[in-house]
């Protein structure tokens, strides 16, 4: 994507990947083969839909901060995403 | 013609008040009619927190609460998950050594009563227990016997208890009348020894004399961050703006969900039925709640919705006989404590209907009671 080619390092559940600069947190996601972006409140496993902020079914925690759109953060070099901290305690419940 | 069948008893309203009646009349044997003009735990129900609470502004009040808590615990092993209850207790926040003096007064009626309570927090054990809330409080009162549950989950079991022993209900059926043991919905006129009238905001349309005044309130809930808030917490100042009569009042009010979301109350408005948003009460609300736990402003907010406490002038419910009725009785007018004390209520209805005699005085909640005159505080 990025017109100069520049890679940028983060980290997706620990784990490092080399990502294009200047795209979205979600493409390098599902870029990097990972499509459960968090889990419903029932348990199943959600990702990106519209990938413009309107759905807000690939939320992630992104340097501590849970809940952010993956699909309106750019990368950046050491960012740090987790697709699991926002699990709920208990499954059951109002989606 | 609709041939008419003779019930023991019709309970006008699917809300968590008259499901409650339904099941305990039910369980004393009674063929059970449940009218619901919306659909079960739908209304006024739907509206509201779930706070299981003890509240002392009356002796009445005390009672009626100590009660229905006991009643809630009996019940809480057998509660499906998806009521949510959460025996997670009440932490009573205290501002300053004012408010902690009153925290140790409340301490004391409590005990008087057999509520169990905690030795009151000082400020490092209320930190303790709630990170989140600001620092600089003074301390708290935590009282362990209260709890949360979802309301309407809560409703559609109790009823359900009620069907299981019999109970027929009809959702989407208005009913637009009462008269002497009788109820008539649209042309077809049903018949039964005893009507119940818990018909929430609702009531004082069937029964006009009623004295509710619907009390407007607003609740935001969040995005899931479980463990941010582990307990119900209320500041002492919501005592205040629950007793008083005022047009308008807001107090810091959250509770933990099952889900990890966190609930945001408490606003009071006496603005009859205009259910539209007052986005600058919201504000404050959101304000008040911010000021005792700042890292509300890290969360998002993913709904907020408004609905209406069926309230009295004297804080207390109308529970009891209609006596310009024949047959008819009333369980309605919880303002915001219909969740805790529906239990109560139904079991206060049941032991009426039966001839039992309730386990106190149940005077205070006589429905013709002499109430003071309804001024409203500026």
């Amino acid at each position: 994507m990025s017109a100069t080619g520049a890679l940028v390092t983060m980290a997706i559940d620990g784990r490092e990947v080399r990502v294009s600069a200047g795209i979205s947190v979600a493409a390098a996601m599902l870029d990097a083969g990972v499509i459960a972006f968090r889990r419903s409140v029932n348990g199943s496993d959600r990702g990106p839909l519209c990938g413009m902020g309107v759905c807000y079914e690939c939320r992630v925690t992104i340097d501590d901060v849970a809940h952010r759109r993956a699909c309106l953060v750019m990368v950046a070099d050491g960012l740090r995403v987790s697709t699991h901290a926002c699990r709920p305690e208990r499954s059951e419940g109002p989606a | 013609m609709t041939r008419t069948q003779r019930w023991d008893a019709i309970v006008i309203g699917a809300g968590i008040v008259g499901a409650a009646c339904a099941r305990a009349l039910a369980m004393d044997g009674l063929a059970v009619l449940v009218l619901e003009s919306g659909f079960t735990g739908g209304s006024t129900t739907a509206a509201a927190m779930g706070h299981l609470v003890a509240m002392d502004d009356s002796p009445a009040q005390l009672a009626l609460t100590a009660l229905s808590l006991a009643l809630w615990r009996d019940l809480a092993v057998e509660l499906p998950a998806a009521v949510e209850y959460d025996a997670c207790g009440t932490l009573w926040i205290a501002e300053d050594d004012a408010q902690m003096e009153m925290v140790r007064l409340k301490q004391q009626t409590y005990r008087d009563a057999g509520i169990a309570c905690e030795q009151v927090l000082g400020a490092a054990a209320l930190s303790a227990l709630e990170p989140n809330l600001r620092s600089g409080l003074a301390g708290a009162l935590l009282v362990p016997g209260d709890g949360v549950i979802y309301p309407p989950s809560a409703a559609v079991w109790l009823l359900a208890q009620a069907m299981a022993r019999g109970c027929v209900v009809r959702e989407r059926c208005r009913v637009d009348e009462i008269a002497d043991q009788s109820v008539r919905c649209g042309d077809e006129w049903l018949h039964a020894h005893v009507i119940v009238n818990a018909a929430g905001g609702g009531a004082v349309a069937l029964t006009p004399s009623l004295p509710i005044v619907p009390r407007k309130g607003h609740l935001a809930i969040t995005d899931r961050y479980p463990g941010f808030v582990r307990h119900q917490l209320v500041e002492l100042g919501y005592l205040a703006s629950a007793h008083e009569m005022s047009s308008e009042s807001v107090a810091f009010n959250v509770q933990p969900r099952a889900t990890g979301q966190v609930l945001i109350g408490s606003s009071r408005e006496l603005v009859g039925w205009d259910a539209s948003t007052n986005r600058r009460v919201l504000r404050e609300m959101l304000d008040r709640a911010q000021r005792f736990m700042p890292a509300l402003r890290d969360t998002s907010i993913v709904r907020t919705w408004r609905g209406f406490r069926p309230a009295t002038v004297d804080k207390l419910p109308l529970i009891g006989r209609w006596e310009p009725t024949a047959g008819v009785w009333i369980a309605a007018g919880h303002e915001g404590l219909g969740i805790t004390t529906s239990l109560g209520t139904a079991r206060l209805i049941a032991d009426m209907v039966m001839g039992r005699t309730p386990a106190f005085d149940v005077s205070a909640f006589a429905p013709n009671r002499a109430l003071p005159a309804a001024e409203v505080a500026a």
